[in-house]
């Protein structure tokens, strides 16, 4: 028989094997099912329509409504990148240089909206930046204007509530950077004349670098697929690539065009990944939450 | 340290400001959640139940309470079981698939959720599960995979395989060295998982928009509908508890997670 032939710890190994891949298919088959056959299948729709056609891509790249899409989802991505790195980093700097109660805390505050739904958070600022809102009644009452600002239903107010939700992403992987900065290189510094500004630009904020690269990277990949916050806060004139996908699918019914902007967009996606991925470790970008 | 100079006074007024910004609209809600006013005033003129009267004595927002739970619950049981067995092959496991395995686990956080979205609705409308339970829970527990896996391969991380090799040259059967010795060091990254899971399923949004209608509509997508035409305080009423329910079981789950190491 083959089974007496055949070494026992092969043998081990092999049945081993066997039951691990058992063990992840169940999993590994949702995935397949629900985004590796998805996504194949936008990619199938948007080169097919009775035939081979790079028609829908024709369109993406030459109608204006579609770039001008793509470059406002650009343009509001990279507002945005910066923007939650302008604010954050300070944030990352402070819970990283104060004792560890205190960081906790500032944690805690920086992961407390993250539990609560990002349509929820819509809803606060819609409430919080519409004509009559908090922010425009409070600023009446104190006389700082006389005429409501126009806060919302425009970009403006779509930056303001994305960078409110993006920022934990951007706070705990420059946060988690600069745990691993050794305070002796600080110290290093001023022992040897150094300004403690100097020492920041030339000492922390390289080291820090890499986190900057994960948090800014994760921002912007995040905002390029917003949907909710330009759908309820941009007012209709703000409208990013997830915008033009929806409304091809729900109003015009326009599947193959819907499906060349949404591979577009993942391409885009995926090729920062790869060139990011060359610098700073994928797990280092995703594994945050 | 304790040296104020002008530069760390100014770090703490922008962190203070930073910090501001972020909760703020988390604690702006409930008070109009409690305020009589038909129309958003502030400070809220009175104390009032109405809103919430309003939900509960709604039968189509209960319907998607309805919906949302059984979503939900129905996610993590199915989501937690798969999680945990693929994080555990995938940490005891040493063949090379495994690698491009994981990073397949995780492809729900890199592509853009408004892609995952049309691309499901494509399919189900092929195989008739839009506006269905298991079409909803399917795609809920795909989304919730990741953060059972990534929570539980933190676990296992700690966990020392050496101890089930111990368990089962005493005599006991894998399956049962598992939940026996590897299960009870593990269950509290189990538990996080699956409260993540619960709460992303809670909170999804953009894919029950596309595959969701009839009976079956998760509050999620009421709100959604009702926040494009008006604002309701009713709305405010349901956000306050739905922060709160996930703020509870987050809570819930550190406090575990505390106690444990």
């Amino acid at each position: 028989m083959k089974r007496s032939v055949s070494d026992p710890s092969e043998q081990h190994r092999r049945r081993e094997n066997g039951l691990m891949l058992a063990l992840v298919s169940p999993a590994l088959l949702v995935i397949l099912l629900l985004i590796v056959l998805p996504v194949g299948w936008l990619v199938w729709q948007s080169v097919y329509q009775d035939g081979f056609t790079l028609e829908h891509y024709r369109r993406v790249f030459t109608e204006a409504i579609y770039w001008r899409s793509f470059a406002l989802t650009f343009e509001i991505s990279l507002a945005v990148t910066v923007i939650a790195l302008l604010l954050g980093y300070p944030v990352a700097y402070l819970a990283n240089s104060v004792p560890k109660g205190w960081s906790i805390l500032i944690l805690s505050l920086v992961v407390l909206p993250f539990w609560t739904s990002v349509l929820v958070r819509a809803y606060a600022w819609l409430a919080l930046l519409q004509r009559s809102g908090v922010i425009n009644q409070l600023l009446r009452y104190l006389d700082v204007i006389s005429e409501p600002l126009a806060l919302v239903h425009n970009t403006f107010g779509t930056v303001v509530a994305t960078v409110h939700i993006l920022l934990p992403f951007m706070v705990l992987p420059l946060y988690a950077t600069m745990q691993k900065i050794p305070g002796d290189l600080m110290q290093a510094g001023a022992s040897l004349g150094a300004s403690p500004a100097l020492t920041f630009v030339r000492v922390f904020l390289p080291l820090s670098l890499p986190g900057v690269l994960a948090g800014c990277t994760m921002v912007f990949v995040l905002c390029l697929g917003f949907y909710i916050t330009p759908e309820l806060l941009g007012g209709g004139r703000t409208v990013m690539v997830s915008m033009l996908v929806s409304r091809n699918v729900e109003l015009y019914n326009q599947f193959g065009a819907a499906s060349a902007v949404a591979v577009v967009l993942l391409l885009g996606v995926l090729l920062i990944f790869a060139v990011v991925s060359r610098f700073v470790a994928l797990d280092r970008i995703l594994g945050q939450k | 340290m304790t040296r104020l100079s002008p530069a760390r006074i100014a770090l703490y007024v922008v962190c203070a400001l930073v910090l501001v910004y972020l909760i703020l609209p988390v604690l702006i809600i409930a008070p109009i959640s409690f305020s009589s006013a038909r129309f958003l005033t502030f400070p809220p003129p009175s104390f009032s139940l109405r809103w919430y009267l309003q939900y509960f004595a709604s039968p189509a927002w209960m319907q998607a309470t309805r919906v949302t739970l059984t979503l939900a619950l129905l996610t993590v049981l199915i989501a937690t079981p798969l999680g945990v067995a693929a994080a555990y092959a995938i940490s005891q496991s040493k063949l090379r698939i495994m690698r491009i395995i994981h990073l397949a686990l995780l492809l729900p956080l890199v592509v853009p959720i408004i892609i995952i979205a049309v691309g499901i609705f494509f399919i189900y409308a092929r195989v008739g599960l839009v506006a269905t339970m298991p079409g909803l829970v399917l795609a809920n527990v795909m989304l919730g995979l990741p953060y059972v896996v990534i929570s539980v391969l933190a676990g296992l991380q700690s966990f020392d395989p050496a101890q089930e090799m111990v368990a089962r040259s005493l005599g006991m059967n894998r399956l049962r060295s598992f939940f026996a010795v590897t299960l009870p060091q593990i269950k509290s990254s189990v538990i996080a998982g699956g409260v993540f899971a619960f709460i992303s399923a809670m909170d999804e949004t953009i894919v029950a928009l596309f595959i969701s209608g009839g009976q079956y509509q998760p509050l999620t997508k009421r709100m959604f509908t009702a926040l494009r035409d008006e604002i309701d305080p009713t709305i405010a009423a349901i956000s306050t508890l739905m922060t709160a329910a996930s703020f509870m079981l987050v809570l819930l789950a550190s406090a575990r997670q505390r106690r444990n190491s």
